[in-house]
């Protein structure tokens, strides 16, 4: 199980370096503020974005998910079905908790920075 | 309690070997509130089945069109089907939850067209499929919860046994479990209040009630406080669905139970990377599909659970 978040963990750093070399990456998936979910888990766990930056997460599962803030701090998402997706735009800097509210033990993090 | 110890010894000793996976068509009998297995299907048609029987059907998806079972209402109707050919017409039916996929009014129509045609009256509580409509459950309580409390739970009685459903699938807490709520707590304290301790209890809802795999969620967190209030009842069972396979458990007076699911396989637990659907040759699926059968027997306190496959 921890297979898959390490070779998206590197996947996120080359994507990472490829964006310092100046190049634009305008797919939503595997850019820096894309969230995944694959196998009941959100992939990456933590995504660090500036504010001002739109998160889209997108459900790859063959099961329904649901984006929930863990404290209300944001909307909740309507039931994702496979391959739907949900942005939203984070103004404000500050850690996000975040679940799926169909599947709890599902939590992913937002960090807003500055 | 010296007898009452060492039969729940013997038997517990048979439950744990069919704890982690039952097998097609396996018995259960409680006698006195301690279960045992009395063998394959084949008996347990023969034995005597005077009483109330009932059927749990569970997780039948309605909508679901995935390689795990590209037509979940077929199966649904296979299963009904089933329902329709036994040879004791059952008293009613409970549905323990994800009746639909996405809670759409559409599911649920087709849904309740193949289910009406077993002509029982059906005991329905949510799974978290169908809570999933834009306004998080309206659909579901005009459709089946309108004489029931809070989210959709209820009790009734039946032939001197009395039934609970509960909703543990609204208001889920990050990182947790399924979840009850004080509000319904505080219902089901009250609920079986005053009760005779002899009643025997039916408990059911979607998520079971006792922690399967933490892991991947397979447990309500506030769940050991709802069977607190039944510790002096003398039988209790717990029907529940959400994990699409058959699982039991007993401890001391309490019985628990999953049903299979009529539209898809789930992995055993930590079997999988995950616990969605689970694509099966197709050969295989109806074999691991299915309804359950339970007899309470009047006269000498016994409940039994038959779990039978589509097929096989």
């Amino acid at each position: 199980m921890l297979r898959p978040i390490i070779a998206s963990t590197v996947l996120g750093a080359v994507v990472g370096s490829v964006l310092a070399a100046g190049m634009l990456f305008a797919r939503a998936e595997g850019a820096p503020n894309a969230v995944t979910i694959d196998n009941f888990f959100f992939t990456p766990g933590t995504v660090t974005v500036k504010a001002g930056t739109a998160v889209t997460w997108t459900n790859r599962d063959d099961i329904p998910h649901g984006i929930g803030s863990a404290n209300n701090a944001f909307p909740k998402s309507k039931a994702l079905d496979t391959d739907d997706s949900y942005s939203f735009t984070f103004t404000t800097p500050g850690t996000y908790q975040y679940f799926c509210y169909l599947h709890p033990k599902m939590v992913g993090s937002i960090v807003v920075e500055q | 309690m010296s007898e009452f110890d060492q039969r729940d010894g013997v038997n517990r000793r048979k439950v744990l070997e069919c704890m982690t996976w039952c097998g097609t068509g396996v018995l259960w009998t409680i006698a006195g509130g301690v279960p045992h297995s009395l063998g394959i299907m084949g008996e347990a048609q023969a034995a005597d089945s005077r009483g109330l029987t009932f059927l749990q059907i569970s997780d039948s998806h309605v909508g679901f069109d995935k390689p795990a079972n590209p037509n979940a209402l077929g199966t649904l109707e296979e299963a009904i089907s089933k329902v329709n050919a036994l040879s004791q017409k059952p008293a009613f039916m409970i549905h323990t939850g994800d009746i639909s996929h996405l809670s759409k009014d559409k599911e649920f129509d087709d849904a309740d067209h193949i289910i009406s045609q077993s002509r029982l009256d059906v005991h329905y509580v949510p799974g978290e499929h169908d809570l999933i409509d834009p306004d998080q459950g309206k659909v579901y309580r005009e459709r089946y919860g309108k004489a029931a409390k809070g989210a959709g739970w209820y009790s009734f009685d039946a032939n001197g046994v009395h039934f609970i459903g509960l909703v543990n699938v609204v208001d889920l807490k990050a990182g947790g479990l399924g979840n009850l709520g004080n509000e319904q707590l505080e219902w089901l304290e009250k609920d079986v209040k005053g009760r005779s301790a002899s009643t025997p209890i039916v408990l059911f809802a979607h998520i079971p009630l006792w922690t399967v795999y933490q892991d991947w969620g397979w447990g309500t967190q506030d769940g050991a406080q709802a069977l607190s209030y039944l510790k002096r009842f003398g039988s209790v069972t717990v029907l529940n669905g959400h994990i699409h396979q058959v699982m039991q458990k007993v401890e001391g007076n309490v019985t628990f139970h999953t049903a299979r699911s009529t539209a898809f396989p789930q992995p055993a637990p930590g079997t999988a990377p995950s616990p969605g659907p689970m694509k099966v040759p197709d050969d295989q699926l109806r074999k691991m599909l299915g309804i359950a059968n339970v007899t309470f027997k009047q006269n000498d306190q016994r409940l039994a659970i038959i779990d039978s496959p589509l097929q096989g």
